[in-house]
């Protein structure tokens, strides 16, 4: 094997800093993607459900039918956008989704509610969306526990006989931001990292540079780590822009350490990126290269990375699948770092793993990369 | 019509086929793609709570404290895959990340319940997973709730009914459409949408800027066609691809998934015809916009991401911020995820769902417009 020369490394890595910075709108856009994306997701994403629009179909019309849904107008949860007349009206409301939910309150109601008897209301909910209906239904039984214990008790108080006391750890709010900002960061240099470099070799073949880079006595371990440097010197500034993003626009906390930080960016970053340089190797061609790179990165560390939905109750193949999905390490050590504070006692599985994925993209693609001309 | 040339377009048309077919690597990842990464994401896009995992620390020790750790499994929404001897176990199961909640049954619990007196049960939640979090720590407190008056002597007492059941307000809940609240039947033809769009952006994406780059663009330049000969014949070839991969995926979605499908097929297809003319042409502005390569794959990025966070994929557009809430008017996805999720759960028709189809046919027409002069600029 030649020796390796830091001098031609360098004189690399320079060649490919030049090439970045010519295209200027792209450099540009490397730095302000990041940082624009995590500003508009920390504002758009929010799980908290209020207003839900509601319709009301009040056969009761009594005081009491009445103080029920006065119950549920000053929730906050509900807003009573509709009152009824028939039974016929409800479902091209539903259909249309004109209102999330629709309370009937039967004619007997009150009478019911005198006789201490169970008093039945039929709560409609459009299940479509499975999440906000459930929240929607917790909510609209919580409002009728409370509401049920009032008038049948009339100013009796009942002990609460067991009730849970939740405590929440790490995002103490449930602020949604807190959950988003650290994973997206995974998720956008992972894309990133992946786009920016699956151009580089196939852009030398494509542009016919290839036959220079041939004839000069570059080895191409040389060549990977050259083209890999100006990219690792981007994704970190992105990463610190996030970071500070997060912790001004959002109040993110940052529990953990910095330079554990730095170290898994380290891993994560060479990873992402050999990825992209073994696609590009490997494609020779841009346009293959960059389809390869966008279809092997933007939905897998969207829905695969455990940014949004939940690992752990995926079907076993689908968890397999994902453990070659590099996103999900680093989306599980952001948060521990930012949220948890944990290191690497808790967090050296995903360190391993990120460790594993980026000798393997580096070794790929030095091994993809053929300095001979066919 | 436009003053079109058929004999012209027509042999653009016949060029750009020819084009694909030489490249069936390329067309065999617009084939086969989208079946690959429906099917994956189908089975990803799950919300539910079920089985979350649960370490429980009983520290009562009683027939009672079980039984709640019993009734927390049989609800289907809990599945206690760990217990705790020490309170610090709770701490270091959250810490890792292994558990969504951490349960803890005070000493005594079977005593106060029996006493009357209020007996309180600790839940940790890991709040990283703010989604899981809330509804997780919501389905907790109400079994525990549930259970509490199950038991106490004092619900008992007020009772005094059959069947156990409480006086009061008795909710009949009912979910339609989705009677099991399963949230794949929600998700999955929004995957559609998205593997939809992602196709129709790589198909067009770089039409025009790889003209530019190998130099053709030039050759085109000199030849009679008119921008909108250009764009059309660009367009047209590969929406036959786009609609093919439509079929496959609505199939895998219906026959896999067993995705109900309670409307019409023609309605579909012809919402998907509207939509995907609409993606091709943003995907064709973006390239004719694009100097390189490289250029049009970043600007698709950041139209897509935002296009899928702001469509109501993940997060219920009602819920944004008002401002956010008037950008997603912009947005086609949400319009045909607003369709596909009409068309496959409820069933719904054109009188309803025709004001998402116009805006996507607005949306289409004035983009590949728009492209078409813009491809004029780019040209002198």
């Amino acid at each position: 094997m030649p020796r390796l020369s830091l001098k031609r490394l360098w004189a690399m890595a320079r060649k490919e800093a030049l090439h970045i910075g010519r295209d200027k709108r792209s450099l540009a856009m490397a730095f302000a993607v990041p940082a624009a994306m995590v500003l508009l997701f920390g504002y758009v994403i929010t799980f908290d459900i209020n207003d839900i629009p509601t319709a009301v179909l009040d056969q009761s019309r009594t005081a009491q039918s009445r103080d029920l849904v006065d119950a549920f107008r000053s929730s906050g949860y509900f807003t009573v956008t509709r009152t009824l007349g028939s039974d016929a009206e409800i479902s091209p409301l539903l259909t249309r989704g004109a209102v999330r939910m629709v309370l009937v309150i039967p004619p007997d109601f009150a009478k019911h509610l005198a006789a201490a008897e169970p008093a039945p209301v039929q709560c409609l909910v459009d299940g479509g969306d499975a999440n906000t209906a459930s929240i929607a239904i917790n909510y609209a039984q919580a409002i009728v526990a409370s509401f049920s214990a009032k008038a049948v008790l009339k100013g009796r108080t009942l002990p609460v006989p067991a009730q849970a006391e939740s405590r929440v750890w790490y995002n103490e709010d449930l602020k949604s931001s807190n959950m988003i900002v650290p994973g997206l960061m995974a998720t956008i240099m992972m894309i990133l990292s992946a786009l920016l470099t699956s151009l580089t070799i196939a852009r030398e073949w494509e542009r016919g540079t290839m036959e220079q880079l041939a004839a000069t006595p570059v080895h191409r371990l040389e060549v990977i780590f050259g083209k890999l440097l100006p990219y690792l010197g981007i994704g970190f500034v992105d990463i610190i822009l996030v970071a500070v993003v997060g912790g001004v626009v959002f109040a993110v906390p940052f529990r953990g350490s910095v330079p554990f930080l730095m170290v898994t960016a380290l891993l994560f970053l060479v990873g992402a990126q050999g990825l992209g340089m073994f696609i590009s190797a490997a494609a020779k061609r841009q346009f293959l290269a960059t389809q390869l790179a966008m279809l092997v990165t933007m939905l897998p560390s969207l829905l695969l990375s455990g940014l949004i939905f939940d690992l752990a109750s995926m079907p076993t193949p689908l968890q397999l699948i994902s453990l070659v999905v590099p996103a999900r390490y680093f989306v599980v050590a952001l948060r521990g770092i930012f949220l948890k504070g944990v290191g690497p006692h808790v967090l050296w599985a995903q360190g391993l793993g990120m460790l594993i994925f980026a000798v393997a993209g580096i070794t790929l693609a030095v091994r993809a990369f053929r300095k001979e001309i066919a | 019509m436009l003053g079109l040339n058929w004999g012209r377009l027509m042999e653009l048309m016949r060029k750009e086929l020819r084009q694909t077919r030489r490249d069936p690597q390329a067309l065999r990842v617009v084939l086969v793609a989208p079946i690959v990464q429906l099917i994956i994401f189908g089975y990803a896009v799950n919300t539910d709570i079920r089985d979350a995992r649960v370490i429980l620390f009983d520290r009562d020790h009683t027939n009672v404290s079980r039984e709640l750790g019993q009734t927390l499994t049989a609800s289907g929404h809990f599945k206690i895959v760990e217990t705790a001897d020490r309170a610090e176990d709770l701490v270091e199961a959250l810490d890792h990340g292994r558990m969504v909640l951490g349960i803890e049954i005070p000493r005594g619990f079977e005593g106060d319940l029996a006493a009357g007196k209020a007996a309180t049960v600790q839940v940790l939640v890991d709040g990283t997973m703010s989604n899981t979090a809330t509804v997780a720590q919501a389905y907790a407190g109400q079994i525990i709730l549930r259970f509490g008056q199950r038991h106490s002597h004092t619900a008992a007492q007020t009772a005094k009914l059959p069947g156990g059941s409480l006086p009061g307000v008795d909710l009949r809940v009912r979910a339609w459409y989705n009677p099991n609240l399963e949230s794949r039947i929600y998700n999955v033809p929004a995957v559609m949408g998205s593997v939809m769009m992602l196709m129709a952006l790589l198909l067009t994406s770089l039409a025009v800027v790889r003209e530019r780059e190998v130099g053709t663009l030039e050759q085109l330049m000199v030849s009679p066609l008119r921008p909108v000969e250009l764009i059309l014949g660009k367009t047209v070839p590969v929406v036959g691809i786009a609609l093919l991969d439509l079929t496959i995926i609505a199939s895998v979605a219906i026959l896999w998934f067993g995705i109900p499908m309670r409307g019409s097929f023609v309605l579909l297809f012809f919402a998907s015809l509207v939509y995907i003319v609409c993606g091709l042409g943003i995907g064709l502005l973006i390239s004719t916009a694009s100097a390189t390569t490289q250029e049009a794959f970043m600007t698709m990025f950041m139209f897509f991401l935002p296009a899928m966070i702001f469509s109501g994929f993940f997060f219920p557009i009602a819920n944004m911020p008002r401002v956010f809430q008037l950008v997603s008017l912009l947005d086609p996805l949400r319009y045909y995820l607003e369709t596909v999720r009409g068309i496959f759960l409820k069933g719904a028709g054109v009188t309803v769902l025709w004001p998402q189809i116009a805006t996507l046919a607005v949306m289409g027409g004035s983009i590949l417009w728009l492209a078409s002069t813009r491809f004029r600029k780019t040209s002198t």
